[in-house]
């Protein structure tokens, strides 16, 4: 058991990172990387969405549409659930931790669309994990998100206060970063317990 | 029909689960937002053009009730709509300075000649990157109605070569002037009788050869005003309206007539 959580960590952080090898979540990513506060608030809120939307969408799963056969609404019902998921996060932040609400703008609402939300709801499905790894394997996916953006709003930041030939300045570099981000963790792969 | 209810009966029931769920939240986390905002944004054009400044009607109508924004900032609802926010806020409406655009050229295709066959994009922004356009003067209106494109009120056309503004329809949002690569569009106070109608920064010689209709910078205007509201500088002339009194002595000593009155404004006021 511990072991099999080790390697669901180590895969969901390092070597099939959402963002970085799986290539979701990208929106968010390129978004909200441009300071450190904002990008480690965006990977709080993304966490607790797809820890909570794993939780959820396995019970749904689980008691309802297997049980009657419809294992082809789980699209349709996973989003639903993240769609609520995410409008209760939105009421939480904006109640709670305006400043944050005014960091994330637009970008909160548009979890909702994250792929990577509803890629781990429908992987948990795929790789038949139980109620508790599919929590885990939810969290640990959504840290490996935050990982990714973190570091890449550290870079950006980085970046800012440095010349950068003016054509690719803003959002051709931060591209070029990401590019290079991604075939730095290609050299994860392979890496396995 | 069995399949076909309970996958309905489910997604509905998921769906009326989570509507109770969010309609109870919201309740427990409202946010208490100020009322009238929501009331000014009625009220506003809800064009959200960002002639005020903001990034919308929305945005104006927060900044109006947390920054004290000014009233009167809508210029596309003008005095109607200052009066009713100024209701809402408690204040009183100070008239709102109406303003239009105003097309700083009168280089039609007569009074400056081309100097080469455009056959390119139909557009006044591509055209301006070709050696500053086809025509001679490198300020003039290139007339393409790059401007009319974005005029949400229909207020500018193009003739003979020059764009020209309905000022019935201008709300004076400004949103020709950012487009315009010449710059020739300006806001001025609608006002304003007195009107420049050129913007070429040549020196007198080139100006009087590239443009039959250009101001020269000769300052005859400026040495006639009495109230020291026209100036000339990089060889244009442009007129300080918070000074001048629409006198017209400038329009009358112009040697180029560049400058012009119009007299159909007194019955409008």
């Amino acid at each position: 058991m511990i072991k099999e959580i080790i390697s669901i960590l180590i895969a969901a952080l390092l070597t099939e990172n959402f963002v970085m090898v799986k290539f979701y979540g990208i929106c968010p990513f390129l978004g909200v990387s441009k300071k450190v506060e904002t990008a480690v608030g965006m990977g709080m809120a993304v966490t607790f969405v797809m820890a909570i939307a794993s939780m959820f969408t396995w019970l749904v799963n689980h008691f309802l549409l297997e049980r009657f056969g419809l294992e082809y609404l789980q699209t349709i019902a996973f989003i639903l659930i993240i769609a609520g998921l995410v409008q209760f996060v939105e009421m939480f932040v904006k109640k709670s931790l305006p400043a944050l609400y005014n960091a994330l703008g637009i970008y909160l609402p548009l979890i909702t669309t994250n792929c990577a939300v509803l890629g781990v709801t429908l992987l948990n499905v795929q790789n038949g994990y139980g109620f508790i790894m599919s929590f885990l394997y939810g969290t640990f996916a959504a840290l490996g998100f935050t990982l990714a953006i973190v570091l890449m709003a550290g870079i950006r930041e980085f970046l800012d206060e440095n010349s950068v030939v003016r054509s690719f300045r803003g959002f051709p570099i931060a591209l070029i970063t990401a590019g290079l981000m991604a075939v730095a963790f290609m050299g994860f792969s392979g890496f396995s317990i | 029909m069995k399949e076909i209810i309970i996958p309905v009966l489910i997604v509905g029931g998921l769906g009326l689960l989570f509507g109770l769920l969010l309609a109870f939240a919201s309740y427990i986390f409202a946010v208490k937002q100020d009322d009238r905002v929501e009331k000014i944004s009625k009220v506003l054009p809800g064009a959200n053009c960002g002639a005020c400044g903001y990034a919308g009607c929305a945005a104006y109508a927060a900044a109006v009730v947390e920054n004290g924004a000014p009233v009167n900032a809508c210029s596309v609802g003008k005095a109607a709509v200052a009066e009713k926010v100024a209701d809402i806020m408690g204040v009183k409406a100070e008239a709102a300075a109406e303003r239009v655009a105003h097309v700083k050229c009168r280089g039609t295709c007569e009074n400056t000649t081309a100097k080469y066959d455009y056959v390119g994009v139909q557009d006044c922004t591509a055209l301006s990157k070709l050696a500053g356009g086809q025509k001679h003067c490198r300020n003039a209106c290139l007339g393409f109605g790059t401007c009319t494109t974005v005029c949400a009120f229909d207020a500018i056309s193009v003739h003979d070569g020059v764009a020209s503004v309905n000022e019935e329809l201008c709300t004076g949002c400004g949103a020709c002037m950012g487009v315009c690569p010449h710059h020739v569009i300006e806001l001025i106070p609608k006002s304003a009788k007195v009107r420049v109608n050129c913007s070429n920064i040549e020196k007198g010689q080139s100006a009087n050869r590239h443009c039959k209709a250009s101001c020269i910078g000769c300052r005859m205007c400026e040495k006639v005003c009495e109230s020291d509201a026209i100036h000339v500088s990089d060889n244009v002339a442009s007129i300080d309206y918070s000074k001048c009194t629409f006198c017209g002595k400038c329009s009358e000593k112009c040697p180029k007539k560049v400058i012009s009155i119009k007299d159909n404004l007194s019955s409008d006021e």
